[in-house]
């Protein structure tokens, strides 16, 4: 809480050396940047810059990522083993918009996400080695939003999905925003919902290698990794995961922001998050290791878990060639974690559509109370994992971006609006390290 | 105290005039996320404990916290 204070202080302080400030300075634009902006025909008589449109497709994005990453701290083999894993990620987004002449502005935003990863620990599903290593998810998602642009209030709702094998997701939320008279600053609410399944797939030694019941000339015989059914008549079905039981995961977060201009060059965003889970919060394929035992047993953590992030971000455009991103983050958790995460990015506009953008961003936590190492829990613990993501570490991540937005479109092609690579480069004192490489394309 | 400090502080902004926000409207400027970070914000989702609070998200819709 502390530190809550200290950040609003500062915030304050923030506000009041820029109306010093600006009493000598940028009351008028010196050497104006570029705008991207068209003009259209626009409500001259509110000023809001409203022009009704009819349906039409206002943006599509499309990023995808490549990921890999190494380490030495599995959760699967109980925090040892390797943690390679690759990872592609595809997405897509379209959004819709149209507009009436009440002022009320339409959008509809429809997603598709598509991932395949392979990941070395999650073959050690079974002991020997031999599970299968890669998998697929897919996300679909879908938003509408209304917006009163007279009123400066907008409302929408959204929905989510996730599928892998040993995941089902699906999300609901209800988003709300309101400027204030000034239209210098906004207010915005945000109540998300998300029904999770995990499928119970347990570490192969953990669970009755083999069980045969028959029913009426049928036979089901369930294995770790699914059931084959023996019909009547001889024929063999296999499924490698119906029947397999799973259990629920709820996630609801209520979150708030509110974010200000508080200068021709400077704006911020002050964002807090309550977040309740219930359920299955561990995976049941994380093994634990006792003390003076070689047994491996499922991890097991509480049921229910509170969160409480409380973020700050601030932009400064310095000059008329950089700009200042920053990012601060306070965490806290019911299961004993603190957390702090500060970020900092520093866009060099090269031209007015090319810029270059360093990144660093450093992350620290403490333990949770359920964490140690491989051999050190005992059966006297009422709770237990051996997931370095639970264990105390700092990371750092730093990398560079580009950024292209020439105004007649990427490489010529005026379809293409803005183009975006990035690559990042992440270190964990736990020895994890990890890459990414993203591109990103907006098309309008 | 703190919503007393936030309304002290937020009550001292200047009023910008929408002529004056065409640095506020560069592109990178916004207060949200970058595109390209969607995926980042996803790995470290699953690789840290802590999330949230940063418009991505809180837990939920993937086998991560």
């Amino acid at each position: 809480m502390k530190k809550v204070y200290l950040s609003v202080i500062g915030f304050a302080l923030m506000c009041r050396l820029n109306v010093h400030a600006q009493a000598s300075q940028d009351t008028l634009p010196r050497n104006p940047s570029v705008s991207l902006y068209t003009p259209v025909e626009k409500d001259t008589t509110h000023n809001t810059g409203y022009s009704p449109r009819a349906l039409h497709i206002d943006e599509i994005n499309l990023v995808s990522s490549y990921y890999w990453q190494n380490g030495d701290h599995s959760p699967v083999t109980g925090g040892i083993g390797t943690e390679k894993v690759t990872d592609i990620s595809n997405g897509i987004d379209l959004k819709l918009v149209w507009g009436d002449p009440n002022y009320k502005k339409n959008s509809l935003t429809m997603g598709f996400g598509y991932d395949h990863h392979t990941s070395a620990s999650q073959a050690y599903i079974n002991l020997s080695g031999a599970s299968r290593k890669g998998g697929d998810r897919i996300y679909p998602s879908l938003d509408w939003t209304t917006e009163n642009v007279k009123k400066g209030s907008s409302f929408g709702i959204g929905a989510y999905y996730s599928g892998e094998y040993n995941y089902k997701s699906t999300g609901l939320d209800l988003h709300f925003s309101q400027k204030t008279a000034d239209k210098n600053g906004e207010f915005s609410a945000k109540l998300q919902a998300y029904f999770d399944q995990v499928t119970l797939i347990y570490p192969a030694e953990l669970i009755p290698n083999t069980t045969t019941t028959s029913t009426g000339g049928t036979t089901v015989i369930t294995t770790a990794s699914g059931t084959q059914t023996v019909l009547s008549n001889g024929q063999v079905v296999e499924n490698h995961h119906k029947n397999i039981p799973s259990s629920a995961r709820n996630t609801y977060t209520a979150s708030l922001g509110y974010s200000q201009i508080i200068s021709p060059r400077l704006q911020v965003m002050f964002m807090v998050d309550g977040v309740a889970q219930n359920g299955y919060l561990g995976l049941p394929f994380h093994r634990v290791y006792f003390a003076d035992s070689s047994k491996a047993v499922v991890e097991k953590l509480p049921s229910s878990r509170y969160k409480l992030p409380v973020g700050l971000r601030a932009n400064y455009f310095l000059g008329d060639n950089v700009i200042i991103r920053t990012y601060y983050r306070y965490y806290i958790d019911s299961w004993g974690i603190k957390s702090n995460t500060a970020g900092l990015e520093i866009p060099l506009k090269v031209t007015p559509f090319f810029s270059i953008s360093p990144f660093y961003r450093y992350y620290d936590q403490s333990a949770a109370k359920y964490f140690a190492a491989y051999g050190v829990h005992t059966p006297a613990d009422e709770y237990y994992t051996s997931n370095y993501a639970y264990s105390q570490f700092q990371s750092h991540f730093m990398g560079v971006g580009i950024r292209l937005a020439p105004p007649k479109g990427v490489f010529g092609w005026q379809n293409l609006h803005d183009l975006e690579l990035r690559y990042g480069h992440y270190t964990q004192t736990t020895d994890l390290v990890s890459s990414v490489v993203s591109l990103s394309l907006g098309f309008k | 105290m703190g919503c007393l400090l936030a309304a002290t502080g937020l009550s001292s902004c200047v009023h910008v005039k929408e002529y004056q926000k065409n640095r506020i409207n560069d592109a990178e400027m916004v207060l949200n996320n970058r595109k390209v970070e969607k995926n980042e914000l996803n790995f470290e989702s699953y690789r840290e404990a802590a999330s949230g609070a940063n418009a991505g998200k809180t837990g939920g819709g993937c086998g991560c916290n």
